[in-house]
Formats: C-alpha cells, sequence, structure tokens
C-alpha cells in the first residue's frame, strides 16, 4: 500500500476542513441521499439544473475526509458545467478509483480530482471516494436514495 | 507471587500466533482489534487441522469407530464450555453459528411462544445490533414494544428506574455483559437479581464478557448466556447458546431436519431432548472441537492472570491516550473491560484507521454495529482498540505514536 500521506495531501485535508457547497439548497430541482451503510457515510446533495446547467449544486452530510473532500471537490468540478460533462467525470472518476483509468497516462478531463487516484491502494476507502459520485448520479437520474452496498 | 498472578510470558505466548510473527505492510502487526474477532493460537489451528485429517466424520451417526470417536470429540468440546461457564449441566449447552444465531434462536423460539401483542421486550442502551434487532423483529411480528434501559455519560447503565421499566407486561431482558464499544462491564448479576424478582428472564450477551471476565452462569443466576468462539481465540462458525433447563425444555424447536428428532412419521415428529432439539443437521464439528482447544489454551495461561494483564494495557493505554490533546474517550465507566473507544476533534475515525493501518496498527473504525450508542453519544462513529493477552505495552505505544501521526497529517 501506498504512504497514506500520499492520499491524504493538503487539498483533500483543507477541503474536509473548509469544504466548498456546503449546506441546505432550496429550492433544487434534483436531489438524491447517499449512504455507506458499513461506515455511517452519510450525504444529501441537492442541485438546480436549467437549460442543462448544473446552476448550483451544495451538499449535506457528514463522512470521513475522504468523502468529505470528495463531495467538495465534486461540486467545485460540475458548478456551472453542462449534465453532460458532470456525467463525463462521473464516469471518468469511477473508472480512476476501479483502476480502468490512469490519470497520469489516459486522456480525462479530471484535472485535480486525480488526487484521488490514491485510493485505488485503499480498497477499503473506495466506497467513501465514490459515494458522492454516486449520489450525483442518482440526483440526474431520479433515484433517491442511493447505497454504496 | 502466586501463579494465579504471576505474569504472563508474552513473548511465548506471542510465538502461537503466526499474524503476529508476520510482517504486515512490510512491519510486525500490531493488532488491536480482538473485540472484533480473536487472533487464533496455533494450537487451536492444529486441533482443527488434526480431527479434520484424521478424525473426521459425522456426529451422532452410524455405528463406525470413526464416527464415534468424532462423536466423542465433539460432546468433549461441549463439556469444556460447560465448565468454562459453570453450567449444571452440557445438555443446557447449545451449538450454535455464534452470539448473533444464538440470540435469534431465542427470540424466535421463547420470543414466539411467550411475547405476545402489548407486550414488552426491555434492552440496555449499549446492546449491539445482534441483541437489538432479533427483538425488533419479533415486536414488530407480536406488535410487542422495545423499551432501553437508559445509561449515563460515562457509559454506565443507570439502573434507579430499573424496577418501574420492568412492569407486568415484560416478558424479557437482554443485556450486554461487557459493551463492545464503550468497554462496561455491567452489573448483570443486579440486573437478573431485579428481574427475577418480577418473575422476568435475562439474556446475557457474553460475546465480550467471555473474553474477559471468569463467568459463572449459576452465580449470576442468567437464563441465557450466549456467546461466540471467535471471539474467545476459537475459529468462527461455532457459538453457544446456554439456557437454563426449564426454559429450554419448554421451547418449541427453531430449525427442523435431521439429529433433532426422536422418531419422524407422516403424522408428526417427535423431537429430541435438549440439547439435540435445537441443533437440526450437520453442526460445525471441527469448530467445536477447536472452540474446546481455545478454551484449553486460554485456561492454561489462566483466565485471572490474562485479566489482571489485559486490566494492566488498559490503565496503561487509557492514561496514554488521555494526555493527547484533541482526544475524547468514549466510555468512562467505573468497571471497565480492555476495550477503549476514542474521538479525536476535527478528524473521522475512518480517516484514522486507515492511516494507522498504514503503521500496521489494527484497529476498528466505525459504528461498531452498536448505532444507538453512537447516536447516545451524539457522534457517528468512533475508533477501537481492544487489548488481549498477547498484546503488550509496546503495542499501546505504537498506538499512540500512530494517533500523533494522524493528527500531524491532518494539521
Amino acid at each position: 500500500m501506498s504512504d497514506p500521506r500520499e492520499l491524504y495531501q493538503q487539498v483533500i485535508i483543507e477541503h474536509n476542513k473548509k469544504p466548498r457547497n456546503f449546506g441546505d439548497l432550496e429550492p433544487c430541482t434534483h436531489h438524491a441521499h447517499g449512504l455507506n451503510p458499513l461506515c455511517g457515510d452519510d450525504i444529501v446533495l441537492k442541485l438546480v439544473v436549467e437549460d442543462g446547467l448544473v446552476q448550483d449544486i451544495r451538499f449535506t452530510g457528514h463522512g470521513c475526509a475522504i468523502s468529505k473532500a470528495s463531495s467538495s471537490l465534486m461540486t467545485v468540478n460540475v458548478k456551472g458545467k453542462p449534465v453532460a460533462d458532470a456525467e463525463v467525470l462521473v464516469e471518468q472518476f469511477r473508472a480512476m478509483i476501479r483502476g480502468a483509468l490512469d490519470t497520469a497516462t489516459d486522456p480525462n478531463v479530471l484535472g485535480r480530482l486525480s488526487l484521488f487516484q490514491g485510493v485505488r491502494d485503499l480498497p477499503s476507502r473506495v466506497k467513501c471516494a465514490v459515494l458522492p459520485w454516486a449520489t450525483l448520479h442518482s440526483a440526474l437520474h431520479g433515484e433517491d436514495i442511493v447505497s454504496t452496498e | 507471587m502466586s501463579t494465579a498472578t504471576a505474569p504472563l510470558d508474552i513473548q511465548k505466548i506471542r510465538a502461537d500466533f503466526p499474524t503476529l510473527t508476520t510482517p504486515f505492510h512490510g512491519k510486525p502487526v500490531v493488532y488491536l482489534d480482538s473485540a472484533v474477532s480473536s487472533l487464533t493460537p496455533l494450537p487451536v489451528i492444529e486441533r482443527m487441522a488434526h480431527y479434520q485429517s484424521f478424525e473426521h466424520t459425522n456426529v451422532h451417526r452410524g455405528v463406525s469407530t470413526l464416527s464415534q470417536e468424532a462423536t466423542d470429540r465433539f460432546e468433549e468440546a461441549r463439556e469444556k464450555v460447560r465448565a468454562l461457564i459453570n453450567a449444571p449441566s452440557v445438555k443446557q449447552i447449545i451449538w450454535t453459528r455464534g452470539t448473533t444465531e444464538s440470540i435469534n434462536l431465542v427470540a424466535q423460539t421463547f420470543g414466539r411462544q411467550n411475547v405476545h401483542e402489548g407486550d414488552e421486550i426491555l434492552l440496555s442502551a449499549m446492546e449491539h445490533h445482534s441483541d437489538i434487532v432479533p427483538w425488533q423483529l419479533l415486536a414488530e411480528d407480536r406488535g410487542a414494544k422495545i423499551r432501553v434501559i437508559p445509561m449515563n455519560d460515562a457509559g454506565e447503565l443507570i439502573l434507579d428506574g430499573l424496577d418501574d421499566l420492568i412492569t407486568e407486561r415484560t416478558k424479557i431482558v437482554g443485556v450486554t455483559h461487557v459493551s463492545n464499544v464503550l468497554g462496561t462491564i455491567n452489573p448483570v448479576k443486579e440486573i437478573i437479581r431485579r428481574a427475577h424478582a418480577k418473575g422476568v428472564p435475562v439474556l446475557v450477551d457474553g460475546a465480550q464478557g467471555v473474553p474477559h471476565l471468569k463467568v459463572d452462569v449459576v452465580d449470576l443466576d442468567a437464563d441465557f448466556y450466549v456467546f461466540s468462539g471467535h471471539k474467545l481465540s476459537g475459529p468462527t462458525g461455532i457459538g453457544v447458546l446456554y439456557g437454563r433447563k426449564s426454559l429450554l425444555e419448554a421451547m418449541p424447536p427453531w430449525h427442523g431436519g435431521g439429529s433433532m428428532i426422536l422418531s419422524v412419521t407422516w403424522e408428526g415428529t417427535t423431537f429430541a431432548a435438549i440439547p439435540g432439539k435445537f441443533e437440526a443437521g450437520t453442526p460445525p464439528i471441527a469448530q467445536a472441537i477447536g472452540l474446546g482447544a481455545a478454551i484449553d489454551y486460554v485456561q492454561a495461561i489462566g483466565l485471572d492472570r490474562i485479566a489482571a494483564h489485559e486490566h494492566d494495557l488498559l490503565l496503561y493505554a487509557t492514561e496514554r491516550l488521555k494526555a493527547i490533546p484533541g482526544l475524547r474517550i468514549i466510555g468512562e465507566a467505573r468497571e471497565k473491560a480492555s476495550v477503549l473507544s476514542f474521538v479525536l476533534e476535527g478528524i473521522h475515525p475512518h480517516d484514522i484507521g486507515s492511516i494507522l493501518d498504514h503503521a500496521g496498527v489494527v484497529v476498528r473504525a466505525g459504528h461498531h454495529c452498536a448505532q444507538p450508542v453512537m447516536t447516545r453519544f451524539g457522534i457517528p462513529a468512533t475508533t477501537r482498540a481492544s487489548f488481549a493477552y498477547f498484546n503488550t505495552r509496546a503495542d499501546v505505544d505504537a498506538l499512540v505514536s500512530g494517533i500523533l501521526n494522524v493528527q500531524e497529517i491532518f494539521q
């Protein structure tokens, strides 16, 4: 396993401490509740989607640094973007965590989200990183509750 | 110094555990997770391998010498369990898959027979999900209610109102001997005495009790006492239900099948006497024999010496952890076994667990299958270190430096 310091980099630590777009969002057009029953990570994601754009996105809930920073960076990365672009990010983020996409060699639009690539080496934490992305996918597809189990 | 209190020969004991002598992530492992499952010492592994290699066939079947010998070894293990908890008779020792199955058995037999609409089941606020969910399933089925014995901020049950909580509708009380999260040793003898004063039987969840305490079911006057093999240095897949003879005899069977019958016709079945009545199908034979070997192993070390050693580790760890700024211990009961839960300000237990894991320190991070306890303390999860007889003060030191490293990363 790689040194946890490689994963727990300053950006992740900082987003854990001061998550962006944290809070409730009403009224919203899309929402979903993501749960990781094994460890208790819990996120509620709300979005305002208009004209095919993610106009606003906010999250509440509690979880570990990895799930919180992943949620925070996700909101930063999809806010203001077309829904289709958000879907591409969901797909590429999941591929990266599965090990099917290597951000160093494969073309991708993940940018700073590649910070989470190290989670591949921590199988017990994969669900923490993926939870917000799975929740975003559900919200965009009108599913209320998603569980990573 | 008497042999009962002489210090343990830790290095000799540690050599019996392959997990402790094999590098993990390139470092020696510091195993502080015995409350989730204890490591298995070589004599137990070898005993099971020997059984499976040379002595195995089914038990209680056929007239072959091999079958008779397998049956004898299997029943000897039952006697070892009986002696361990001082049960009056081996007939009162029922093999199950574990604590969870033992409780489900009681809920589905005693419970279905005795709990009806409007009745109450009284549980303590610090029960594991295994002593909550089986009763909720029963309560839902029967239209019965679950009531809860509260606890204070130190993690001790508040017994002042117990006599009011036990009503004429209470059909059973379920209480854990030792909390798997808080380490609290509950005054189960006192609770049983007060429940019995109102004619209510008590089930004691001994999953964390048996590994740390000398248990005497007669002295406790417990109606049911349940525990698992794998928390007592034995294998998984084997557990125990001890029950009062009159209760077990009055209870209907749970699973039907081979071994639990006297005779079967198309008109109906006559059931075997206890314990056979509750042991349908082929039991986990190697696992039962393995649990017997585990009991021999811990008794050879000495239960009193184990308790004294673990208590010393608990005190040492408590003192060292309390000195860490931003660390809060969850569960500060006056009577505690060697289970130590804590939270670190601003750092989630899963992050602590992952970083400690990299340092070779194995702890449990999460809700410990006791979410109502988490809710009671207003936290989502804790990190838990649990100490066994093979742990040392150096293991505690490794935990402390691991925690300091976590805090440094999260600065």
